[in-house]
């Protein structure tokens, strides 16, 4: 037998007459129009969209080296303090916004332009194929790539009806044949160019839902305390960020009480697993919709990688700090303030920064410095954090005193504006420094009063998120892995059967059997190590169903 | 709880895979040597024959099994048999020595970048190993291993963490199912990429007409092609569903699906460099030897993403588990 699929020449197969490479089109004169639809062709080529699928790929490397002002502001400004020369020239090209840079969009707005190219046609070619019958089998079938022919003792109409059936039993579509043809065409594996289709439609659906989501969701960041109750609202959240097409007043208004936070961390393991976190949790009372018709508040639980669900919106909690509960009183022993405080984690340790202003004190006072959750001190830096649980929590502060808020200017309230102020000194001239531990009460020098740390609570940082694209963008994700397991799974294949009476050929055996010529033979869309054998196990299973014993292997002689 | 007995045991294991996998690594490439030389003069005799030899189907010949009696005197397989072996015992200690590791932990041993390590190894290990139950595979034995024995010396060397329980971020159901997948696709991609270099090395001797020595050994370019595209389209649809699960473990654990994160850039970097590849391979006018470089991009990109972004890149995806 010889089934040459090894030749010089590239074997035939069942293609589409789609474009796959556009570089010969195109003759010397074009007109306005010829040279549109050579754009076009070139555009919705494989070539092309297989460069723009590298290009794609090369454009993102750069946001994953840079940081990025989407996903780390932070980080991008701390890169233009460490390379001022560099910084400006990268920013002129987008490094730091890569995917929200016209050129990154650039590459994805002509890679959908050429998958919609794409699709259309080949939607249109295969809505035809599949309502049309198999091709008329070839007359040379040996030029296919794989074919095998036997002479068979049985009568030429057995050898066409047992090759019929065979086929069908194996679900190929038949081509209807004129009365007395012998020759048998199917084809089958249809769904492998659905599948096709499905996959790039599904790519095409998942691109526009994230860009739906981007237009139309929002989403906002709140530090709650434990205790504390937020109601959300265009003006609820420390940072907010809506899509382009979000209308403010469209953000529900509910309610959130942070009752408990629970925050364990690894005490046991050493090297860099000591100290991480373990345990992240908390629970909230929620009351829906309480500026129309309040719902009846409910009690749940939420974590990392468990968000709570409120009219519409996804609540996550994300980060979380130490919140200590901190008094200041004057001389005469009068609260001045009484808040926990916000202070913000550096590392991993939990080592907190943050400011405790008293505008109320004459004249205002200015706490700054940090709570460490274990205490340490190191040589070097002075008091520091060792674990980030509270196993020995301290406030250790320095203090200010003056204009808080000078010329009335807004401030974060996360670090103190000491412009107007002056530290104040001990006895002895050198700065306070104030190391508290839960329930002491610290004179401040100078007959400024007492500042008191009652104990420590928690705060949970929490994201609230409305994405209308997120639940298309998963249907629509997992179409695009149906079709791309019909794409790749699927066989398409025709298989042809040519039956002739050999009645030119001398009877070798000299017997008086009937001879009868069959060939059967395959073509593969793309590579199909599998037809080899197919094509065997059809030819055998025909010439056993025809009753018809092998004469000669043709392709032995 | 850690259960250190249970650690310590893991520790053992990976130690005797390395050794027993670097004696495999010896024994397939004297196999190799060993039956290109006996196999060299009817390697030339069948190139003056192709195409019937070289195209012929259901290629046991083909697949580098010693065949046609007769005609060329049968290669010795003791070397491969031995290498085959000690890998078949190697398999065996990765994958007790990861299920130790998360037995230790009580948890399923994907936390960290030493862990993730010995999972893809033991994936590559157990394919490879069931497959050469079903197919003579000895000639493939010495392009697994060498990646396999790499991957795991690297792993103990540079990326060793001790064993403990996950970060909360960590722990979810959409662990396991994401990052098996994961390193189930990155073995078989690790796979792809051995049988591509295997494409290319034989394909450009037999482009020269110069199949000498161990090359002879190794079956047809063109049957090494096939396998490599055959390979990847299974490895290519696991990439896309570990893209699709990362994105909705993100949504979970960090309120959005997608954020251009250093590791979700570059899985998806990943993903597009392969998507590439398979168009490249039905792209007329690219040559299969074109294409089968795009396909080795895209493993050099997995081996960035498991190493510099891993290491190097901060993002929330900072869980290598590696102090710096
Ligand atoms: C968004 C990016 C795209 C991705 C991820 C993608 C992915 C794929 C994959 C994985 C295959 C399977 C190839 C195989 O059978 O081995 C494929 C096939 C194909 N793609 Fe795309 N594709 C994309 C865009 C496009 C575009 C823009 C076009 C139009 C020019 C296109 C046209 C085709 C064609 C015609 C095939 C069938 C090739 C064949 O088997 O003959 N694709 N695509």
């Amino acid at each position: 037998m010889s089934t040459d699929r090894g030749g010089t020449q590239a074997p035939e197969r069942i293609e589409p007459s789609y474009p796959k490479d556009r570089t010969t089109l195109g003759g010397p004169r074009l007109g306005a129009v010829g040279w549109a639809r050579w754009v076009w062709r070139q555009l919705t080529s494989m070539r092309t969209a297989l460069f723009l699928l590298l290009l794609l790929a090369l454009a993102a490397i750069p946001g994953s080296i840079f940081p990025q002002r989407g996903v780390d502001p932070v980080r991008v400004r701390r890169f233009f303090e460490d390379n001022p020369d560099l910084a400006p020239w990268l920013d002129r090209v987008g490094m730091f916004d890569v995917y929200a840079s016209p050129w990154f969009a650039s590459i994805y707005l002509l890679l959908m332009v050429s998958l919609v190219g794409c699709i259309v046609p080949r939607s249109r070619q295969h809505w035809e194929a599949m309502r049309a019958q198999p091709p008329r089998t070839p007359a040379r079938l040996g030029r296919l790539p794989v074919h095998r022919s036997v002479v068979l003792d049985a009568a030429p109409d057995d050898v066409v009806a047992a090759a019929r059936a065979e086929l069908r039993r194996r679900r190929y579509r038949l081509r209807a044949e004129e009365d007395g043809a012998r020759t048998v065409s199917g084809e089958k594996g249809y769904l492998k160019e659905s599948g096709n289709l499905v996959f790039h439609l599904a790519v095409l659906g998942v691109i526009v839902s994230v860009a739906a989501g981007h237009l139309f969701g929002w989403r906002g960041e709140i530090i709650v305390k434990e205790g504390e109750t937020v109601t959300t609202g265009p003006s609820a959240f420390d940072t907010l960020h809506l899509g382009p097409l979000v209308d403010p007043d469209d953000i529900p208004v509910y309610s959130l009480q942070l009752n408990d936070l629970d925050v364990q961390f690894e005490a046991e393991a050493q090297g860099a697993q000591f100290g991480q976190p373990r345990v992240f949790r908390g629970v909230a009372t929620v009351q829906e919709d309480v500026s129309g018709s309040p719902s009846a508040p409910r009690t749940e639980e939420f974590a990392v990688n468990d968000p709570l669900g409120i009219s519409g919106t996804s609540v996550f909690l994300l980060g979380n700090g130490y919140a200590p509960v901190v008094n200041v009183r004057d001389a005469d022993g009068q609260i001045l303030f009484s808040d926990a405080v916000t202070f913000l984690p550096q590392d991993n340790t939990y080592s907190s920064e943050g400011v405790i202003k008293v505008p109320g004190a004459d004249p205002a006072l200015g706490f700054v410095g940090g709570f460490l959750p274990t205490l340490t001190f190191d040589p070097e830096i002075g008091p520091t954090s060792s674990f980030p649980d509270l196993v020995d929590p301290a406030l250790v502060l320095a203090v200010f005193e003056g204009d808080l808020y000078p010329e009335g200017r807004a401030q974060s309230v996360f670090s103190l504006d000491t412009e107007s102020m002056d530290q104040v000194l001990q006895d002895d001239g050198t700065p306070v420094s104030l190391l508290i531990r839960p329930g002491d009460e610290l004179e401040l020098a100078g007959d400024r009063g007492s500042i008191e740390l009652e104990t420590v609570i928690r705060w949970g940082g929490l994201m609230v998120r409305h994405d209308p694209g997120r639940i298309p963008a998963l249907v629509f994700s997992g179409a695009a892995l149906l079709g791309l397991g019909l794409m790749l799974g699927v066989r398409r294949r025709r298989v042809f059967v040519r039956v002739t009476p050999a009645t030119g050929t001398p009877d070798p055996a000299g017997d008086g059997a009937r001879h009868t010529e069959m060939t059967v033979a395959g073509l593969p869309k793309g590579t199909d190590p599998g037809l080899d054998e197919l094509v065997e196990q059809v030819l055998e299973r025909i010439a056993t169903a025809s009753g018809g014993r092998v004469v000669t292997d043709k392709d032995d002689s | 709880m850690t259960n250190t007995t249970y650690a310590v045991a893991s520790d053992y294991f990976i130690w005797a895979a390395i050794i027993v996998l670097a004696v495999a690594m010896v024994a397939f490439s004297v196999h190799l040597a060993v039956t290109g030389s006996v196999r060299q003069p009817r390697a030339l005799r069948a190139d003056a024959r192709t195409p019937v030899t070289v195209g012929a189907p259901g290629g046991d010949a083909d697949d580098g099994a010693p065949a046609v009696p007769g005609r060329a005197p049968t290669p010795s397989r003791r070397w491969g048999v031995v290498g085959l072996q000690l890998t078949w015992l190697a398999t065996l200690a990765v994958v007790a020595g990861t299920a130790l590791r998360g037995l230790s932990v009580s948890r399923w041993p994907l936390g960290n970048m030493y862990e993730f390590t010995l999972f893809t190894v033991s994936f590559v290990l157990v394919v490879y190993s069931a497959w050469s139950l079903r197919q003579d595979r000895l000639w493939l034995g010495a392009f697994v291993v060498l990646p396999a024995v790499v991957f795991l010396g690297a792993a103990k060397l540079s990326w060793y963490t001790e064993a403990s329980q996950l970060m909360p971020a960590l722990d979810s159901i959409w662990l396991v199912i994401h990052v098996t997948v994961a390193t189930l696709s990155v073995a078989l991609f690790t796979l792809g990429a051995a049988l591509a270099t295997a494409y290319l090395v034989k394909d450009g001797a037999e482009r020269k007409g110069d199949v000498t020595g161990w090359l002879a050994a190794l079956p047809a370019g063109r049957r090494l092609e096939q396998m490599t595209y055959g390979l990847h389209i299974v490895a290519f649809p696991l990439w896309t569903f570990t893209l699709i699960a990362g994105a909705i473990w993100a949504e979970q654990a960090w309120g959005r699906y997608w954020g251009w994160d250093p590791k979700e850039t570059w899985t998806f970097v990943i993903w597009a460099v392969y998507a590439a590849y398979l168009h490249a391979r039905a792209t007329t006018g690219w040559s299969t030897r074109r294409s089968t470089w795009v396909a080795l991009a895209g493993f050099a990109a997995i081996i960035i993403n498991y190493t510099v972004v891993n290491l190097l890149m901060t993002g929330l995806h900072s869980y290598s588990g590696v102090s710096s």
